[in-house]
Formats: C-alpha cells, sequence, structure tokens
C-alpha cells in the first residue's frame, strides 16, 4: 500500500489502523495506517490542510473519531490512563496570559500531579529563566510557545505530541529546542512533531509524509532521499507527492 | 484516578483563577465599586420615596453579586475555551467538577468580598435597615453569587464569542429580575407571568433575600433555599456536560 517500513508492535508508540476521522461531512482522514517508533523523533510533515493537526489531535484522544483503531502506548487513545503519559503541545499556545510562566506552570503541574521542582526543570529545558517570572501576555510569540512546550513537558510524559513548536522561533533556538527533542528521545520518550519546515525534517530519525488526509511515506530522511534520488527532502517530497500513484499501485523502490 | 473530584485540583483552580482576578486591578475595583455605586444612585433616585430604597436595597444587595459572577463566569469560561486551555485541561488528568469547583471557590471568596464591602456601604453610610440579621443577607449573597457563577458556565457553552456571552445577561438575567417581584409584585402581574416565575431560579433568590431582610424565616424560606441549591447541581451538572474531552 504505502511506502511503511514496518515495525515490530513491541517497538511501536503508535499504532494507527484504517483510521477514519471526518468533519463537515467531509474525510479529513479516509483510511490512515501508520506505526511509529518508541524512544524516537518522528516528524510530521505535509502541506497545511493535509491532516498533521487532526491526526495528532486523533492520538491525544481529542478528536471526535468516526473508524479505525487507534493504540498509543498499547492502550486504546483517549483512555483516561494516558491523559498523564501523553502530552500535546496544539499550535497555538494554550497557557493562561494573565499569569506569569511560573504561575502558569505551577498551576499545571499541580493538574499533573508533577513534583513543584519540575516547574524549574521545565523552564531551563526551553530556556525561558530570564522570562519566569513575567506575564505571558507581555512575551513574545516565540516565548509564550515555548511556555505552552514548557507545561507539556511537566510530569515527563513518555509520548510529546508537538504541532508545529518551532514557528517564530530564531535559528539558534530551534537548534536548542530540537537538541532537547533529541535528548529526551534518547531518554526514551516518544516524540512526534508536525512542521511544514523542510529543513527541520532532516533533524528528525523518522519522517511521516502527509499529503490530503494519506501517507504518502514513513521512513527515516535518508532512506527517502535514496529512494527518490533527490539531494534534498524538499524535492523528495514533491517527487514522492508527484510519483504517489505509482508508488501506491506497487512501485516504490 | 478516575475520581469525580480531586481535592488538590479544586485548590489549585481556585489558587489560579484568583491570581488571574488579582493581576487585572481594574476588574478587582469594578467588581468592588460597581455594586456600592448603584445601591447609592437608587438611594438618590427614590429620594422622596425611602421606603421603595428601604424595600428593594437589600434584595439588591443579594442580588448585584449573582449579576457580576454570572458575566464574569461565563466570559472567563469562553475565554478557558477559545485560548485552547480547556482543551489542555481536558487532556490532563483533571475531572470535570475540579474546574466548575475551582471556578465556584474561587469566585465564592470574591463574591463574599463584593458581599462584605456592598453591605457595609448600604447597611452604614446608605443607611439601609432591615429587620432580619445582616449577616443572612451577606450569606444569601455569597449564595446568590454561586448560583451566578453556575448559571454563568452553563450559559457559556452556547457561546461562541464575547458578544454572544455579555449578551447573555439580558437575555437570562434581565426577563428574571423583572418577575421576581423587584417591580410589581408577582401577583400583581399576568398570570402567565406569575405562573412561569414559579420556574426562574431568580424568584426563590429573591424571595429568600426578601424574607431575610423582613426577619420571616418561615418553611417557605427554607424551600427557597433548597430550590436555590437544586438549581446550582443541576447547573453544574449540566455544565459539567458541556465540557467535551472530544471534539469534532
Amino acid at each position: 500500500m504505502t511506502t511503511t517500513v514496518a515495525t515490530p508492535p513491541e517497538l511501536a508508540a503508535i499504532e494507527i489502523e484504517h483510521l477514519n476521522v471526518r468533519r463537515g461531512g467531509k474525510a479529513i482522514l479516509p483510511d490512515l495506517s501508520l506505526s511509529i517508533r518508541r524512544g524516537a523523533v518522528t516528524g510530521l510533515l505535509g502541506p497545511s490542510g493535509s491532516g498533521k493537526t487532526t491526526l495528532m489531535r486523533a492520538i491525544v484522544g481529542v478528536q471526535q473519531v468516526a473508524d479505525g483503531s487507534l493504540s498509543v502506548l498499547g492502550i486504546a487513545a483517549g483512555d483516561p490512563e494516558l491523559r498523564r503519559r501523553v502530552a500535546y503541545v496544539t499550535q497555538a499556545p494554550s497557557v493562561y496570559a494573565d499569569l506569569t510562566v511560573t504561575e502558569n506552570l505551577r498551576y499545571f503541574a499541580s493538574v499533573l500531579g508533577a513534583p513543584h521542582d519540575d516547574v524549574g526543570r521545565v523552564i531551563g529545558l526551553v530556556g525561558l529563566e530570564p522570562q519566569a517570572g513575567q506575564v505571558v501576555g507581555t512575551l513574545s510569540g516565540g516565548e509564550r510557545s515555548r511556555t505552552s512546550l514548557a507545561a507539556a513537558l511537566l510530569g515527563q510524559p513518555e509520548l510529546l505530541i508537538l504541532d508545529e513548536p518551532t514557528v517564530g522561533l530564531d535559528p539558534t533556538l530551534r537548534r536548542d529546542l530540537w537538541r532537547t527533542f533529541h535528548e529526551l528521545a534518547d531518554g526514551g520518550t516518544t516524540l512526534v512533531v508536525s512542521t511544514h519546515v523542510m529543513d527541520e525534517a532532516s533533524y528528525c530519525d523518522e519522517l511521516v509524509l502527509l499529503r490530503r488526509g494519506e501517507v504518502i511515506a514513513n521512513a527515516p530522511p535518508n532512506a527517502l532521499l535514496e529512494r527518490t534520488g533527490t539531494s534534498n527532502l524538499e524535492d523528495a517530497f514533491l517527487a514522492l507527492a508527484a510519483g504517489h500513484q505509482d508508488v501506491a499501485s506497487g512501485g516504490g523502490s | 484516578m478516575n475520581a469525580l473530584v480531586h481535592p488538590s485540583i479544586v485548590l489549585a483552580t481556585a489558587r489560579r483563577v484568583l491570581q488571574q482576578i488579582r493581576r487585572d486591578r481594574r476588574t478587582v475595583a469594578l467588581v468592588l465599586l460597581v455594586p456600592v455605586v448603584l445601591l447609592a444612585l437608587l438611594k438618590y433616585v427614590f429620594d422622596t420615596q425611602p421606603q421603595v430604597f428601604q424595600r428593594i436595597g437589600p434584595p439588591l444587595v443579594g442580588l448585584f453579586p449573582l449579576i457580576l459572577m454570572f458575566i464574569i463566569t461565563s466570559i472567563a469560561m469562553l475565554r478557558e475555551r477559545t485560548n485552547g486551555t480547556l482543551e489542555r485541561l481536558m487532556s490532563m488528568p483533571l475531572a470535570k467538577l475540579d474546574l466548575l469547583l475551582g471556578y465556584g471557590l474561587a469566585f465564592a471568596v470574591v463574591a463574599s468580598i463584593q458581599a462584605l464591602v456592598t453591605a457595609l456601604v448600604a447597611f452604614g453610610a446608605l443607611g439601609l435597615e432591615t429587620a432580619g440579621p445582616v449577616w443572612l443577607v451577606i450569606l444569601l449573597a455569597v449564595a446568590n453569587a454561586i448560583l451566578g457563577m453556575a448559571l454563568g458556565l452553563l450559559v457559556s457553552a452556547f457561546a461562541t464569542s464575547e458578544f454572544q456571552a455579555v449578551q447573555f445577561m439580558p437575555a437570562v438575567l434581565m426577563p428574571q429580575f423583572f418577575v421576581v417581584g423587584l417591580f410589581a409584585p408577582r401577583d400583581h402581574m399576568a398570570a402567565p407571568l406569575e405562573a412561569a416565575s414559579n420556574f426562574l431560579p431568580l424568584t426563590y433568590a429573591y424571595e429568600a433575600l426578601a424574607k431575610a431582610a423582613a426577619n420571616d424565616i418561615d418553611g417557605r424560606f427554607w424551600i427557597d433555599i433548597g430550590v436555590g441549591m437544586g438549581c446550582v447541581a443541576l447547573a453544574l451538572v449540566f455544565g459539567a456536560l458541556t465540557l467535551k474531552r472530544r471534539t469534532a
């Protein structure tokens, strides 16, 4: 079917079979099957409107799903037990603009039952120490989204779902955050990170290419370059999108 | 883990809501001053009919917190929905009642302070008098604030913008204000209105206040209290049902 690299079940953090999500009578994800490796940074790539956010919401269990099965960390997506083990960062920073960074994080830490010193740890991880006492409403866009990201890191979740976490960040910070993502992955955390910036794709261990709600590729970046005979991921994506019909009919490698 | 209520999260939520209110100095000032100014205004509106001010004053001390908390809560909850924090909380191990009770607790604190300040000015400087105990009027004011909060939480689910939310005050509360007996005794109104007022929570809130002010604590007073508490519980349950973990 798709150019999916088979993942042994014990290594999969997320197993999706025949997922169908409809909104307003339209199939956003018509029939999606996908397996995401544990302890890796998986990049979710695709143009806007390709269903990235819908797929992430389905994994987190906040999306109404018409059909299909979604297993997350071995449990059905949306199970109450996962609320402690899975963290989700939306594109818009979901924090209180009228509280300081620390006040926001203290509150979310209490809700998660995370220890209080966890607040200092996550502030350090996203590099917000100088802004810790500042009201979020007075922060820049990038600082706000880092506050939102910090909240997701509280309580050391096993699975992090990040929807475009690096939008509006300067290159140095972006590199630092990707380094943090890999450190987390090395510690056993699974990360799913969506982006539409192609150069970020090369930072990922695995890539899932989404187009019109369909997975057109699922492989490490190098394998994608090799398969398409291209030298950069942008070209690889274009080649895959153009040749999707051939690949789907079994042409592939 | 899937408990109906987690006391520690309720307290953390109440603390968070109070931190938000405290940071907004102008809101604090408005919450404390508006009822006082409005009561003073009424005193001079009825300058030549002080008996009218004496009749409607005490119930108003108890009803202002209801209106204010209704508006503040519906906006606060709408903001929680639109800024994505509600979705974040719904993906965390938080019970729906944790959020609602947290808000309730925080606003009860605010309403207590508001009722206390209003009562001090009304029964002191403005010369308002009651036959019944003033503390009972203040207590009922706080209870009414909680009723207003619960109703505000419920209607916020039906608002998709701030413009809609603020209009729920005139749409939901104003008609009730007209028929509770403040403007005209209920038995002087058109029969269908009088009948309809029997099904409106504010009718019971007003009656309890009027009875407390008149020191007329009878069985009917306790029925009013019971109905009011029932309305709070119902509004909270329906409010919880409007908080969805999964959305389209």
